[in-house]
């Protein structure tokens, strides 16, 4: 078996370098089928009907008069009476019709009696939430130098131990910083479309899942996964929530089948919002310690927020403060029931929040001490804890040596709040720095080799969005010296061998492992053949330019063609695969981290806060393609200034109903919100040695805390809750002036 | 949607006939850019719809010496690139704050005018008026109304048009019932603050029509509108503001202040124009005429900012009408 | 306490402008020239449609085709359905995200917020004209500069960025960041669409 490898820096031909999308032009010209574009003959549209209320239990059902409705063929109910609804928008019943006018025609005939329950949906008010009876609070977790002895009460001992140390400390800072709940708000909503072939369906399923979805159908259809095909060549946004078939993909292949008719059923913008997932809240109250130059010595906070009906999802105290690790340590985590829809990952699930409820407290140690915000983030770095992380503070502050030049950090900082105000407006700089795991994820493909020269690769993977397809096509003609275009990329569907879900940042690495594999084995039967006909070691061969040859002798060799056409009859298959082990894998790694700076403008008379320059520093491992690996980053960077600035869930607190379901009131940035933004990849040897470490989330997570912190700078009053919207600067100005 | 009727007359009179007297029943359709979405959700569900785009007479924009007559159906871009309409520089830029080119192209000056409400209440199906205004005063109000809003309507008024049209003294075009019934009134006689279901946001029968938007000469009227907007696009706007202005020897004359999103009609402030009368526009009397405009705020729970956010709207409108710096963005 | 009912009465003198009540012959010329949509001109009453189907013309990408839809039927619908172009996005259903951007009569329209019926003798101009084997050069900045993550929005943009460019081809940056806010995007990807439509600007590639 081959030693797999990379290229040595500076020999790669494609690896590393900026490649366009192969799957570009579909996308820009409207080619590229979603889920939501599959068409079939005959085929249904069905729409779901969500519950109006937010907690209530169904009393009865009533589908006749939807029955009757022009159009209308297929209504199933889809929750029984008696059920408790727990989150408004919750699955009752599914109607299919021969237009989507009809289906929301059936849906609003179909008559429901509820019966009304408490609600509770105040994320942020702990005291409330305590005194619902929906806290459950979890047992805090305590670090520090002086352990209680036997005879010690735990509690007094601890109240004691950081009593002391909060004395000893030059600066003291107590804050209160938080995110609400946001959705995923995927432009394609979840859904498929769905049809039956005989006994066997295949769904096109919009979904960042392709090859883990299959048996989701099969259960409650009472068939197996091998009478299943989930097809998905383009998916349009899954951010972490599109991982499951779901009620409303099962109950589409229920209806096909009962009417002999495909189906699409694609969510509602409203339930899109309602029931498809959102990012957990979080809300903290901190209480911190640091010496004169801002090194924190202690740490001492609770927090709280939702994922909605269930405890599990909340932000955990482990990421607590973010990145940094303080000495001493008291952190408790405080999960809220509530009766909203319940959260899914979100891309890198609990980084965000966590990182903007504590790198916030950071900054206003450095605002407090009335020093540099740069010099106390350098200060707090953390020391190298794990291998992986061998070289993590030098990295760290690599990245802010590169972050500060690009904005010019030096030059344009103020003390928080003494910048030079022009009329209402005043400029404030802040940072803020991550941490992402990135593992590549269990990937099969198959490479098959053609006698003509044809290349093709098989795998059950999907695009999300950072360019998969492209990014596999780099990494086979890499190693088989061939052009991007030489190599024809088979994703989306379950029958290809298994490759692991999206999600986690683990999608790159994960298909450059089994394509990688796949193709040096593949290289090597080939070199084999050819070796036996040039009459030379197989080891002394390269695959360069499109032959296959002695190395550095193009004139001893084949063209690529020649060396296939010695397979014979029978293309060659070779199974590339790469399965997690204990061992590290020479082709990828684990452990990436990144750091931002952010310039804003606020209108202290207006409460609008303006992007004026972003820096991203990212470092990734090795990269394969230099262009859309940047692009994840413009995107992260851009969603992040959305949560930063713009979008939130908003409930309504007495009847739980979410109110700002529909596009045009969940506010996202637009193109002219954001700025220009400076990207930078950091790739010094030490991170390209370690191979591909994933990158879709990382960046996302330091937006929050930078402009958050950029804000402070300028205003010299912490908004302490995102997103920073007129309201909330205005009355955070308020409250600093009172 | 519901299924319905359509019709597309080509003729003033044939809309009138098509229209019934019974509200919720007939709609028109004029740019679709709020009705189709309100009828999918199935929020207006009319038995029919008459496309009032194919009368001739309802569209353009024409200027002779009594002011600028715009059709009902002009596209808001229309109105725009239209030189005509240089003089009334409130107008284009609240047009130009509707920041999107779709919206622009599709919207028309009518329909921006009959809008209905962005109240998320009203949206999601629990009417205008929403439990006589309890679920609004007990629940997410951040964006509702700051004046007129004592009564069961605490939404505010869509139109992003009817400040600045409203400031140069607009007037309006009304037909109908009758093929012979023509009205016309200033477009301040047209909002109304409803006070059941049953009432829309304006006078208009549901089976009369506003064919024209009449502007008077400007006449030595200065103008302008400021909108506080959160961000980029076509998102309504926090609050909005816009001011004509007529001086004489540096002082002013004549003074027309108007908000826009605070209250359930566009809110004419004749104590923010008394603000201006007889003195010089600057920074001082500015600040003094947002001051005067918000004294009878009476802000919801959570809208309190709102208040601060129009002094400063009218302030700047008021500058920027009188070709003075308004500092902000 | 209304505030604004005491403001003074100002009534311009627009009653005497004759106005078109749509009897005359004027208006029925007017009318031809412009094109009589649904309605027939030659007869005396408008036709009234629906709502069932009924048989409509629709001019797409420079090709007719007879349609049967219900005048409920959207344009969204209609080429999504109907014709199977489905380049033009359902984001929204209010024109607020721009992904069903198309070109009608040279302006550029969320296919979502109109009605079919509404489109008759109308010039139709989806994202699938802009590729095939000779693709527009926007649609080929966008792939150039990566002006797509997912890839759902970007039909939409393409389309509102050729729209925005043929009427601004000198357009700065400042006018593009500007006046390209009618496209909502989750992905992130305004930055690369900036670049994509400075690269037009610049004469493409």
């Amino acid at each position: 078996m081959a030693q797999y490898s990379w290229p040595k820096r500076g020999t790669a031909s494609l690896i590393g370098t900026e490649q366009d999308r192969i799957d570009g032009l579909p996308k820009a010209t409207g080619m590229a089928k979603y889920a939501y574009d599959i068409n079939a003959p005959e085929m249904l549209f069905a729409k779901l009907l969500g519950s109006p209320h937010a907690h209530c239990r169904i009393k009865s059902i009533d589908t006749s008069a939807a029955e009757k409705v022009r159009g209308v063929k297929a209504v199933k109910t889809m929750k029984e009476p008696g059920n408790e609804i727990r989150w408004q928008g919750d699955h009752i019943a599914c109607v299919a019709a021969e237009s989507e006018g009809a289906a929301a025609e059936g849906v609003a005939a179909i008559k429901v009696d509820y019966e009304l329950l408490d609600v509770f949906v105040n994320e942020e008010d702990l005291e409330a939430a305590e005194r619902a009876g929906r806290a459950q609070p979890l047992k805090p977790d305590i670090k520090t130098p002086n352990e209680p002895g036997d005879d010690d009460d735990e509690d007094e001992f601890y109240n004691m131990e950081f009593d002391r140390l909060f004395s000893e400390a030059a600066v003291v800072v107590e804050g209160y910083y938080g995110v609400p709940v946001i959705s995923h708000m995927c432009l394609e909503p979840h859904g498929s479309t769905c049809e039956w072939n005989s006994d066997k369906l295949l769904a096109h399923l919009s979904t960042q899942n392709v090859s883990g979805t299959a048996s989701q159908f099969g259960d409650p259809l009472g068939i197996t996964a091998d009478d299943v095909t989930v097809h998905c060549d383009y998916i349009g946004g899954g951010f972490g929530s599109k991982f499951a078939a779901d009620a409303w993909g099962v109950i589409a292949a229920q209806i096909a089948k009962e009417t002999g008719r495909p189906v699409k059923l694609m969510l509602d913008r409203d339930l899109e919002l309602k029931i498809a997932g959102i990012r957990p809240s979080g809300f903290i109250k901190v209480k911190a310690g640091a010496d004169s130059e801002g090194k924190v010595t202690v740490w001492d906070s609770r927090h709280w927020g939702t994922a909605g009906p269930g405890a599990p999802g909340n932000v955990g105290h482990g990421i607590i403060p973010y990145v940094f690790n303080p000495p001493s340590i008291r952190r408790q985590q405080i999960p809220i029931l509530t009766d909203t829809g319940p959260h899914r990952a979100w891309r890198a699930p609990g980084h965000p929040q966590a990182c903007a409820m504590s790198q916030t407290a950071y900054d206003d140690i450095a605002a407090k001490l009335g020093i540099d915000s740069y010099d106390v983030f350098l200060r707090n770095l953390p020391k190298p804890s794990t291998p992986e992380q061998a070289h993590r503070d030098e990295i760290y502050r690599g990245e802010m040596e590169v972050a500060a030049r690009l904005m010019d950090w030096k030059a344009k900082w103020h003390p928080h709040g003494k910048g030079n105000a022009k009329g209402s407006i005043v400029t404030g700089l802040g940072m803020a720095l991550h941490t992402w795991g990135g593992s590549a994820h269990n990937s099969t493909c198959i490479i098959k080799v053609h006698p003509d020269g044809g290349v093709e690769t098989f795998l059950g993977s999907q695009d999300l969005g950072p360019g998969t397809r492209t990014v596999i096509a780099m990494v086979v003609a890499e190693t088989f010296g061939l052009p991007i275009s030489a190599v024809k990329v088979n994703i989306g569907s379950s029958r290809y061998p298994a490759s692991g879900p999206s999600g986690g940042s683990t999608t790159v690495g994960g298909v450059s492992e089994s394509n990688r594999r796949g193709s040096q084995d593949a290289l090597e039967q080939l070199f084999a053949l050819v070796a036996k006909k040039l009459q030379v070691e197989p080891a002394s061969l390269e695959a360069k330019k499109g032959r296959i040859q002695v190395q550095g002798e193009p004139s001893k060799g084949l063209s690529w063609k020649e060396a296939c056409s010695l397979l014979g009859m029978k293309p060659l298959e070779v199974q590339g695969k790469y399965e997690r082990g204990a061992e590290p894998s020479p082709l990828s790694s684990i452990q990436v981290g990144g750091v931002q700076m952010a310039e804003v403008a606020v209108d202290r008379d207006t409460g609008v806060v303006k992007m004026k320059k972003y820096v991203a520093v990212q470092d990734m491992g090795l990269i394969i393609n230099r262009k859309t690996a940047a692009s994840q980053i413009y995107g992260a960077v851009i969603m992040g200034i959305a949560y930063a600035l713009f979008e939130e869930r908003i409930m309504d607190p007495k009847t739980g109903a979410y109110v700002n379901c529909e596009t045009g009131d969940y506010k996202l940035a637009r193109l002219g919100d954001v700025g220009e933004i400076v990207v930078e990849l950091y790739e010094p040897d030490s991170e390209y040695k370690r191979g591909v470490v994933g990158l879709g989330e990382p960046p996302v997570i330091s937006p929050g805390a930078a402009i958050s912190n950029a804000v402070a700078n300028a205003l010299g009053v912490r908004v302490p809750v995102l997103p920073l919207t007129p309201k909330r600067v205005l009355e955070a100005l308020e409250e600093g002036r009172a | 949607m519901k299924a319905f009727e359509y019709a597309a007359p080509l003729y003033e009179a044939d809309v009138l006939e098509l229209l019934s007297a019974e509200p919720g029943t007939t709609e028109i359709l004029a740019g679709g850019t709020d009705l189709i979405g309100l009828m999918k959700k199935m929020i207006i569900t009319p038995d029919r719809v008459v496309n009032i785009k194919e009368v001739a007479s309802l569209g353009g924009i024409e200027r002779d010496s009594l002011g600028v007559t715009i059709g009902a159906v002009t596209t808001l871009d229309d109105i725009l690139e239209s030189p005509d309409l240089d003089d009334y520089p409130a107008l284009k830029q609240a047009i130009r704050c509707i920041n999107s080119p779709q919206i622009q192209a599709q919207g028309t000056i009518g329909g921006e005018l009959c809008q209905r409400p962005r109240c998320w209440y009203f949206r999601q199906g629990d009417g205008l008026l929403a439990q006589a205004g309890r679920l609004v005063a007990e629940g997410e109000n951040r964006y509702h109304a700051i004046l007129g809003n004592l009564g069961p309507a605490k939404f505010v008024h869509a139109s992003r048009l009817a400040p600045a049209l409203l400031a140069v003294e607009a007037s309006v075009r009304i037909i109908g019932p009758g093929p012979e019934d023509e009205t016309i009134m200033p477009l301040a006689d047209f909002f109304r603050t409803p006070r059941h279901e049953r009432q829309r946001e304006h006078v208009l029968e549901p089976n009369q029509l506003l064919t024209h938007i009449l502007l008077p000469p400007v006449d030595g009227f200065t103008s302008a509108s400021y909108e506080v907007r959160h961000g980029e696009g076509p998102d309504y706007p926090l609050v909005a503001a816009a001011a004509a202005l007529r001086t004489t020897g540096g002082l002013v004359t004549q003074a027309n202040v108007v908000m826009g999103h605070v209250a359930p009609v566009p809110w004419l402030s004749a104590s923010a124009a008394e603000a201006l009368l007889g003195r010089p526009v600057n920074e001082a009397t500015a600040r003094a005429a947002g001051e005067a405009a918000l004294v009878s705020a009476t802000p919801l729970s959570g809208n309190g900012y709102k208040v601060k956010l129009a002094r400063v709207a009218v302030q700047r409108a008021v500058l920027l009408a009188a070709g003075l710096e308004t500092g902000g963005f | 306490m209304q505030d604004h009912e005491h403001l003074e009465r100002h009534q311009p003198g627009f009653s005497r402008r004759a106005f078109l009540r749509g009897s005359g012959a004027a208006a029925a010329a007017t009318a031809l020239a412009t094109g009589p949509g649904v309605a027939e001109a030659d007869e005396q009453k408008t036709k009234v449609v629906g709502p069932g189907p009924t048989k409509i013309k629709l001019t797409v990408n420079g090709k007719p085709h007879d349609l049967e839809v219900e005048p409920r039927m959207t344009l969204l619908e209609a080429l999504r359905y109907k014709l199977d172009l489905t380049g033009a996005k359902p984001v929204s259903d209010d024109g607020s995200s721009g992904a069903s951007t198309v070109i009608i009569d040279g302006k550029p329209l969320s296919a979502e917020s109109t009605l079919a019926i509404d489109c008759v003798n109308k010039k139709i101009q989806t994202v699938e004209s802009l590729g095939g084997s000779k693709p527009d050069p926007v649609a080929k900045a966008f792939v150039h500069q990566d002006a797509m993550q997912c890839g759902f929005c970007t039909p939409g943009f393409v389309v509102a960025v050729r729209h925005f460019l043929d009427k601004h081809p000198k357009a700065t940056e400042a006018e593009i960041r500007a006046g390209l806010n009618g496209n909502l995007c989750r992905c992130g990807t305004y930055a690369n669409v900036i670049m994509a439509a400075l690269e037009v600007v610049k004469g493409g590639k």
